[in-house]
């Protein structure tokens, strides 16, 4: 691969999603991107790179394939748990009609926003009325995510047994999450690196793992609009080793990356 | 030491497991039939049970059965492992009592998640 084109797909990047990748990690660079290639019927990664600075429609698909999809059920499930046992219910009283917005912001295969649903649908809010939201980069991602499609080694990965036959149903050689449970999650497609204003506020928004991969510059602005995006008297969720300078928000004391914005 | 029984017919597959729960730091003991992991556990009581129910769960429920008759046989935490995967056999073997269930192929993380999340790693 020609460093040009490495530079390139780095700067693209870092432009339209606020990714940070290095040019020089070329293997990194190959691995990310050749299933694009493979679906878009190039030979090779570095033949579509050189495409990359004519085709707008394909720089696009490479800067969302080199976003981080590592995830998993009830990845820090202790936080999941806590945040639904405890957080979520308290949020729903304050809250004049009930109502509980939760958005899973990056939700790559959609592990997260399914594990809320399932400790929902595992122990039902008492009071009000809990809606998930899911969103991720890469519409092709998010497709998937909505599928509820997982193979057995995703199924296995952070999930209980009891879990499974629970919540999935066969279908041909792959698991796929019950219809109740898919059909309580809005999706849509959101680049954090945009204005996502439009969208209003949310009473959880959950962000860990996503701007581990932002440079400097887009994670600082990524996080000051997801706080503004935090309804008063919500919370934010960022990966553990996150901080959070904005006014009126503080470190929620029982969640780990948890910031609690007053009311 | 925690002690793993591991109870598969093929040599290959016992020796990988074998290989995987040693690294994971259990000791391990190997049996290639039922009939032989009864022997064992009425020997010697295993913390885990790695079974193998690839031919049919019938005889892994079985062997549960029986294991549980044996004086302190309630016990180990029997983990399933087979290649069947419809969801209605799964819940079977976990209403018998199967503490997980470990869907063929599996990697050594998978074998490390499903111990850890039966409470037995």
């Amino acid at each position: 691969m020609k460093l040009e084109a490495c530079a390139f797909l780095a700067e693209a990047c870092a432009a339209r999603a606020g990714l940070e990748v290095d040019p020089a990690k070329s293997y990194l660079i190959e691995n990310r991107l050749s299933p694009v290639a493979r679906r878009e019927g190039f030979a090779s990664v570095s033949e579509m790179m050189d495409r990359l600075a004519a085709d707008e429609r394909l720089t696009l698909l490479c800067v969302e394939a080199m976003a981080s999809t590592e995830t998993r059920f009830f990845r820090d499930g202790e936080v999941l748990e806590t945040l639904w046992k405890s957080a979520t219910p308290k949020i729903a009283r304050s809250r004049p009609d009930g109502v509980v917005r939760i958005w899973s912001v990056g939700c790559g295969s959609g592990q997260e926003i399914y594990s809320l649903a399932m400790l929902q649908a595992e122990a039902p809010a008492p009071t009000g009325r809990v809606e998930l939201y899911a969103s991720d980069l890469s519409e092709r991602l998010m497709e998937r995510a909505r599928s509820g499609l997982y193979t057995s080694f995703e199924v296995q990965r952070g999930l209980t047994a009891r879990r499974l036959v629970r919540h999935f149903e066969n279908r041909d050689d792959r698991f796929q999450i019950a219809r109740p449970l898919r059909q309580q999650v809005r999706w849509r497609r959101a680049n954090l690196a945009e204005d996502l204003t439009g969208l209003g506020q949310f009473d959880i928004i959950v962000c860990r793992y996503v701007l581990d991969g932002f440079t400097k510059a887009a994670r600082t602005r990524a996080v000051a609009q997801l706080a503004r995006m935090t309804a008063p008297g919500g919370l934010l969720l960022l990966g553990g080793a996150e901080a959070l300078d904005e006014a009126g928000f503080a470190p929620a004391s029982e969640l780990a990356g948890a910031f609690a914005r007053a009311a | 030491m925690k002690t793993c029984l591991v109870v598969e017919e093929s040599r290959v597959v016992r020796k990988v497991a074998r290989r995987l729960l040693e690294d994971l730091g259990f000791a391990v003991a190997e049996a290639a039939d039922g009939a032989e992991g009864l022997a064992w556990c009425a020997a010697m009581m295993p913390d885990v049970v790695l079974l193998e129910a690839d031919l049919s769960l019938a005889s892994g429920l079985d062997f549960l059965r029986r294991l549980r008759l044996e004086p302190g046989g309630f016990r180990p935490k029997v983990i399933f492992c087979s290649a069947e995967t419809d969801l209605e056999r799964i819940r079977e073997a976990l209403d018998a009592g199967a503490a997980e269930y470990i869907i063929k192929p599996f990697d050594s993380d998978i074998v490390a998640e499903k111990l850890a999340l039966a409470g037995a790693a």
